[in-house]
C-alpha cells in the first residue's frame, strides 16, 4: 500500500509573523521554515500504519514549496518516511486553495497513492480547504478529521472527530484522509534516522511534468485577498460606579441585556 | 573557513533541543530533589539514538560527528545537568575505551549494548587517594590461574551502580615495570563480580540526579582475557579517553551556560522594579550581554576541538581551553543568572539556584582547572 502524506512548509510556529502590505502575502524570508505542525501528526499516523501493516506498505512525503525547503523535508524522512516529492515551481506563486489543489492533484496522480493523509490545517493561512479541494480534482472520497484509523483489505475503518464525540466511518481505498491532533502525538526522529535520510531520494517535479489544463499561480486562483487588517486595538473598558450590590447588579444586568445576551 | 554546521549537525541539535525541552526541561526540578535516576529518559535517550551517538552503525550507534555529539551534549546539559552527565559520560567514559581499544569480541560483547542504551558502564580511574595524581594507581589485580584478582577502591563513578549498569572497566596495577615503575592495565570488571560492591549512591551538591558511586574490590575474581587495550598501557589509554572526554564535559559547561542564561533572559524581561522590566536597566544588560558573549566564545571553542578531533587532527590541547574556559565560564554565568534573579535565585524552585549547584563540578571534574593549566604548560614545553 501507498500512503502519501501532504506536508505544508510553514514560518516557525513560535516566530513573530508579518505580512507584505503590497504582495498582502506571508513574509516567509529571514524566518525559519518548519513543516506544519498538524502535518507531523498526520506523519505519525501514517507512520504507525506502516509499522501495522508491515509489509509493502511505503510513506511517501509531498509538499509544494520552493526547492529550499529540501532540508525541512528531510525532517519527515528522518522520522521514518521512505521518500519525498517536491512540486517546485516558481509559476506556482501565488496559488489559492483552488490553484494549488488543482496542481497538487496533477503531481498526485503521477506518483500514484492508494491513501493521502493530510493535516486538518496549515498554520499559517488557516483556511483548511485544501484538503477537500484536493479530493475533489483526485476524484476520491475524503475522511475528514480522522482520530484512529484501521485498515484492512484495502477498507477503512476510522473514528471521525465531531464536536460531542466520534462517528465511525467506514470507506474504500483509494481515499483522503485528514486527521486530527488525537491521532497520537508525532514521534522524534531519531539519530539514525536522521543519519539515514540523505541516503532516501527526495524528487523534485515541474509543472512541465505534470501536462497542466487550467492555469496555477496567481492566474489560477479563484480567490484575491483584498485587504489585510490588524485586529482593531481594543478600547478602553468601560468604568461604572455603583453604590451598593444591587445597584452594581443591575448595571452589569442592564449591559447584558443590551446586548442581546440575557 | 566556514562556520556553517551541515544538515545532519542541524538536525541533530534540533532533534536533542526538542527533546530535551519537552521531555527533560519539566522533569529537572524533580529529579534533583528527589536525586532520582532518569531511567524512563535514559530509555527515551536510546530509542533516540543518542546513547550510542558517535559510534558506527555495526557497533548499534548512530554513525554521527563529534560536532554532532558536543551539540547534543550542549542541548541536554542546558536542560538538565544531571541528564547530561549521565548521557556524556556514558558515550565518552564508559563506551569509548571499547571502541577504542576492544578487541572485535569485546566490542560485540559490551560495545554494542552500550551504544544501544540498554546497559552503562563506568569508568573507574580515580581512587580516593588518586584524583588529579591519576598515576598513583593503588588499586592492585594479580594474575593466578588464568585469573585477575583484584584488590582496591575507585571514587566517583559515574553510571556504576544503575539498575542497567553491566560493569566497570578499571585501572589496576598489574606489575612493575622494568625500570621499577608500576604496569597500570585497564581491566573489564563485570557487575556480578564476585567481591566487587558498590557503594549507596553519594550524597552530592550538585548532578544530585545522576548515578555516582564508590566501587569497592575484595579479592574480585575476573578471567584473564578481560583485560581490555594492551598490558601495561592503562594509564595512557585512559588518559587519551579522557582527552575527548574533555570535549564533553566542555559542552555540558556551555549547555549550563546556556540553560541559566535562558531563565536570566526570561526573568529580566518578565520580572517589574521601579515602574518597568529589569531588562531596561542597564545593569541587567550588560549582565546578560557578557553571558552571551562568553558563552558564544566558549561554544566555538568547544565546536572546535570536535571538528579537530573529526578531521582527525591532534585535538588535545584545543579541547583542554575548551574544558577550562568553557568551566570558568559557567560559573560566571551562574552567578550572574543567581544576580540576576535577586532573592528568587536563592529559592529552591527557581531553575538557576539548581544551576548554581550543578556548576561547581565543571571545574572539578575530567581534570580541575589546574590540571587543566598543568596538562597546557605541559603541552607548551614548559
Amino acid at each position: 500500500m501507498k500512503i502519501v502524506v501532504t506536508v505544508k512548509l510553514v514560518p516557525d510556529t513560535n516566530a513573530v509573523k508579518r505580512i507584505d502590505p503590497a504582495t498582502k502575502r506571508l513574509v516567509r524570508t529571514g524566518v525559519e521554515t518548519v513543516i506544519n505542525p498538524f502535518d507531523e501528526y498526520a506523519i505519525e499516523a501514517a507512520l504507525a500504519l506502516k509499522e501495522k501493516l508491515g509489509g509493502d506498505t511505503t510513506v511517501t512525503i509531498f509538499t509544494m514549496a520552493a526547492e529550499s525547503g529540501k532540508e525541512v523535508v528531510r525532517k519527515a524522512l528522518a522520522m521514518g518516511a521512505d521518500d519525498a516529492v517536491m512540486l517546485s515551481d516558481a509559476g506556482l506563486e501565488g496559488s489559492d486553495v483552488w490553484a494549488s489543489a488543482y496542481a497538487m492533484a496533477q503531481a498526485l496522480k503521477k506518483i500514484g497513492f492508494d491513501l493521502i493523509i493530510c493535516g486538518a490545517l496549515a498554520e499559517d493561512g488557516n483556511t483548511g480547504g485544501l484538503p477537500n479541494a484536493l479530493s475533489e480534482y483526485l476524484g476520491v472520497p475524503a475522511l475528514t478529521n480522522a482520530r484512529h484509523i484501521e485498515i484492512s483489505d484495502a477498507k477503512v475503518k476510522a473514528q471521525r472527530e465531531t464536536d460531542s464525540g466520534y462517528q465511525v466511518v467506514t470507506g474504500a481505498l483509494p481515499m483522503l484522509m485528514t486527521v486530527t491532533m488525537a491521532v497520537g502525538e508525532p514521534r522524534y526522529a531519531s539519530l539514525k534516522g536522521i543519519m539515514g535520510a540523505k541516503r532516501k531520494t527526495t524528487a523534485v517535479m515541474a509543472l512541465s511534468e505534470l501536462g497542466l489544463e487550467k492555469a496555477v499561480g496567481t492566474g489560477g486562483a479563484k480567490t484575491e485577498v483584498v485587504e489585510i487588517a490588524a485586529r482593531p486595538a481594543r478600547g478602553k473598558a468601560r468604568v461604572e460606579e455603583a453604590a451598593d450590590g444591587p445597584a452594581g447588579a443591575k448595571i452589569i444586568f442592564d449591559f447584558l441585556k443590551e446586548r442581546k445576551l440575557l | 573557513m566556514n562556520f556553517d554546521l551541515s544538515d545532519e549537525q542541524k538536525a541533530i541539535q534540533s532533534l536533542v533541543r526538542e527533546f530535551a525541552q519537552a521531555e527533560v526541561v519539566p522533569r529537572a526540578e524533580e529529579m534533583d530533589r528527589q536525586e532520582a535516576f532518569p531511567y524512563d529518559l535514559v530509555k527515551q535517550m536510546a530509542e533516540l539514538g543518542l546513547m550510542g551517538l558517535p559510534f558506527p552503525e555495526e557497533y548499534g550507534g548512530a554513525g554521527a560527528d563529534t560536532v554532532s555529539y558536543a551539540l547534543a551534549v550542549m542541548e541536554l546539559g542546558r536542560a538538565d545537568a544531571s541528564t547530561g552527565i549521565t548521557m556524556a559520560a556514558h558515550v565518552s567514559l564508559g563506551a569509548t575505551p571499547f571502541y577504542l581499544y576492544g578487541t572485535k569480541a569485546q566490542k560485540e560483547k559490551y560495545l554494542i549494548p552500550l551504544a544501544q542504551g540498554s546497559m552503562l558502564w563506568g569508568f573507574g580511574l580515580t581512587e580516593p587517594g588518586a584524583g588529579s595524581d591519576a598515576a598513583n594507581v593503588q588499586t592492585k589485580a594479580q594474575l593466578r590461574e588464568g585469573k585477575w584478582i583484584i584488590n582496591g577502591t575507585k571514587a566517583f563513578i559515574t553510571n556504576s551502580g544503575t539498575d542497567i549498569s553491566g560493569g566497570s572497566t578499571i585501572t589496576a596495577v598489574t606489575g612493575a615495570r622494568p625500570e621499577g615503575k608500576p604496569e597500570i592495565t585497564n581491566l573489564i570488571v563485570p557487575q556480578d563480580t564476585h567481591g566487587f560492591s558498590r557503594s549507596r549512591k553519594y550524597k552530592k551538591m550538585g548532578w544530585r540526579a545522576s548515578d555516582t558511586r564508590e566501587l569497592s574490590f575484595v579479592d574480585a575474581e575476573v578471567p584473564e582475557e578481560n583485560v581490555l587495550g594492551a598490558r601495561g598501557k592503562g594509564l595512557q589509554n585512559f588518559l587519551t579517553v579522557l582527552d575527548g572526554g574533555r570535549i564533553s564535559v566542555a559542552a555540558l559547561s556551555v549547555g549550563l551556560s546556556m540553560g541559566a542564561y535562558d531563565e536570566s533572559l526570561k526573568y529580566a524581561k518578565e520580572r517589574q522594579a521601579f515602574g518597568k522590566s529589569i531588562s531596561k536597566f542597564q545593569a541587567i544588560q550588560f549582565k546578560l550581554v557578557d553571558m552571551l558573549s562568553e558563552i558564544e566564545h566558549a561554544k566555538n571553542m568547544v565546536l572546535k576541538a570536535a571538528w579537530e578531533k573529526d578531521q582527525g587532527r591532534d585535538f588535545a590541547m584545543t579541547a583542554s581551553f575548551a574544558k577550562l574556559y568553557s568551566a570558568e565560564v559557567s560559573r560566571r554565568v551562574v552567578n550572574e543568572a543567581v544576580q540576576i534573579h535577586g532573592g528568587y535565585g536563592f529559592m529552591d524552585e527557581y531553575p538557576v539556584s539548581r544551576m548554581y549547584r550543578d556548576q561547581k563540578i565543571n571545574e572539578i571534574g575530567e581534570g580541575t582547572n589546574e590540571v587543566q593549566r598543568m596538562i597546557i604548560a605541559k603541552m607548551l614545553g614548559l
